[in-house]
């Protein structure tokens, strides 16, 4: 690991959906330590930069690296947190499981989770108040909790480098300010995360740093400098200005 | 007929080993294929196994066993290939291409069956049992080949256990580990090929999905841990197995995949009814129950939206 290099540099990256550009020539470099939110209107390639950046979807062109390297040989130090609906919670397991999952990486193939690991995973349940809840169905939580859920398994993964895909949508009051810890929790720590993130509100309130984003990445940096009614109204195409009620 | 019989009959003794085989190594691959959404893949893939016992008839005129099943597993490996082709590089969608890849290899299955029937060739009699399997025909050595290839391809489930598991739960979460979803996908497939040749020669590829399909809807049922449901499908694929042999060879005899799937559909039938937390019954019960309960809430709230 390179301690200079920053744990997210994007350079002229372009995602094209059957020969529609979803995202176009971005380029992004995100430092340590700082909560950063991907913001932008629905469309705007938002969660795809996401994927993108992991790999799981194809680029056009253009290069991703975390800390100086590409994914393949960083994916020990990022963690992800993909979208509470992209999976289906009827699957036969309980929440301690889900979290057990996180510790897969490390692991390796074929190699199963040890009792150092389980009792890790229950700590990171602990971590966002859900080791109640560790033996329960995953479909008897409710929408909040398996939220937490998924956050405890990206934390189970002992990354450096957070990404996140829309960790508040949809929460209760309490996951929300359990989220909202755990963010400013592992930012004191000195680890990086990247959320996307819809709500104009409480974007400047969570996060420090920020990069607008609609297909071109049209402003990005500290939360301060960034958001500006200008910049906010060019990334929404003027449409939604009087929504912005933080903006400086 | 009692259980005794099964024991002391040699036919009997080798249908309902092999029947037994059959219902547990399908019983729980099959769940993998049910919890991601892929109880189509079953019957796609078995009646894209016929054309391969055709086409190795033809190549080697020989009707062993060991001989048409070898085809019919690649056939239905080329088969996977061919689904997981259209569906990344095409726009139809995946029970579009799994539709597409059952009837034309099927129909290519039956055309040459019939090619092989009209050839006049005293030999080729026999063929057409894989349509809906002859389990009679099982002898000792077809189920210790049944039981070495589904010992291997359990084998190889136990050890990617927790890969297939987060494979079927997280796709993507897979991928951002390192875990490629796209050839784990294709061996997980390969195992069902696995199980679905053990099940041609019992049931045949018409009805060899159900086998792959019925105990694992089943056993989710009954339990919310992947583990426990595994165990539990096996087991009901092995009692419907058992139960469906012991049917078909009493007195009338009737054949005995058709018997074997009817006791599946039993299985099924009453676990989807009257399974604890998850049954019809229970719910449609509790259902009524909360409605007694609170009449006053349904008075109220056609109200509400005036």
């Amino acid at each position: 690991m390179n301690a200079s290099a920053k744990p997210l540099a994007i350079h002229d990256l372009t995602v094209a959906y059957q020969d529609k550009p979803v995202l176009w020539d971005i380029d992004l470099s995100v430092p340590t330590g700082v909560l950063a939110a991907i913001v932008g209107p629905n469309g705007a390639g938002k969660s795809t930069l996401i994927k993108a950046t992991l790999g799981l979807m194809p680029v056009a062109a253009g290069t991703v690296e975390m800390f100086g390297q590409p994914y393949a040989k960083a994916r020990r130090m990022v963690g992800y947190v993909p979208q509470r609906s992209s999976v289906d919670w009827d699957f036969p397991t309980n929440a301690l499981d889900v979290v057990l999952m996180g510790t897969y990486g490390q692991l390796g193939w074929i190699k199963r989770p040890s009792k150092a690991d389980r009792e890790w995973a229950l700590h990171c349940l602990e971590q966002l108040a859900m080791a109640d809840f560790a033996q329960r169905q995953i479909s008897q939580l409710s929408g909040g909790q398996q939220q937490r859920v998924f956050l405890a398994r990206a934390l189970a993964q002992r990354a450096q480098l957070y990404l996140m895909d829309e960790p508040f949508v949809g929460v209760d009051a309490v996951t929300e300010r359990a989220i909202i810890s755990l963010l400013q929790q592992l930012r004191s720590d000195g680890k990086t995360v990247i959320c996307v993130h819809h709500d104009l509100d409480s974007a400047p309130e969570y996060f420090d740093w920020v990069a607008l984003l609609n297909v071109r990445m049209i402003a990005a940096g500290p939360m301060k400098t960034i958001w500006t009614p200008e910049n906010i109204s060019q990334t929404y195409g003027g449409r939604t200005q009087s929504l912005i009620r933080g903006a400086a | 007929m009692s259980i005794l019989d099964l024991f002391r009959d040699y036919t009997l003794r080798n249908v309902a080993l092999g029947a037994m085989v059959l219902g547990i190594v399908s019983g729980i691959l099959g769940c993998f294929a049910v919890l991601r959404r892929q109880g189509l893949l079953g019957d796609a893939l078995s009646h894209a196994a016929l054309p391969g016992i055709a086409i190795a008839y033809l190549l080697t005129g020989s009707k062993a066993p060991i001989v048409l099943l070898l085809g019919a597993g690649i056939a239905g490996w080329v088969g996977t290939l061919v689904i997981n082709r259209i569906v990344r590089d095409t726009r139809i969608s995946e029970d579009s291409a799994l539709g597409i890849v059952l009837s034309v290899f099927f129909g290519v299955g039956i055309l040459l069956l019939t090619y092989i029937a009209k050839r006049n060739d005293a030999n080729q009699a026999g063929l057409d049992r894989f349509l809906f399997g002859q389990a009679a025909t099982l002898v000792a050595t077809d189920v210790l080949t049944m039981s070495i290839l589904g010992g291997l391809a359990l084998g190889c489930l136990v050890l990617l256990y927790k890969e297939f598991k987060l494979l079927a739960f997280d796709p993507a979460f897979a991928a951002s580990l390192g875990f490629p979803p796209n050839r784990l996908g294709i061996l997980l497939t390969s195992l069902i090929v696995v199980a679905i040749v053990i099940g041609l020669q019992t049931v045949g590829v018409v009805l060899m999905a159900a086998m792959l399909v019925g105990p694992a809807v089943a056993a989710r049922q009954w339990t919310h841990r992947l583990s426990v449901m595994l165990v539990l499908s096996g087991v009901f694929g092995a009692s419907a197995g058992i139960a469906g042999t012991m049917l078909s060879l009493g007195q009338q005899h009737v054949p005995t995949g058709p018997m074997i799937i009817l006791s599946l559909t039993a299985i099924v039938t009453i676990s989807l009814l009257f399974a604890p937390a998850r049954g019809l019954v229970w719910a449609k019960i509790r259902q009524n129950h909360s409605l007694n309960n609170e009449p006053r809430n349904r008075e109220i709230q056609p109200a509400k939206g005036e």
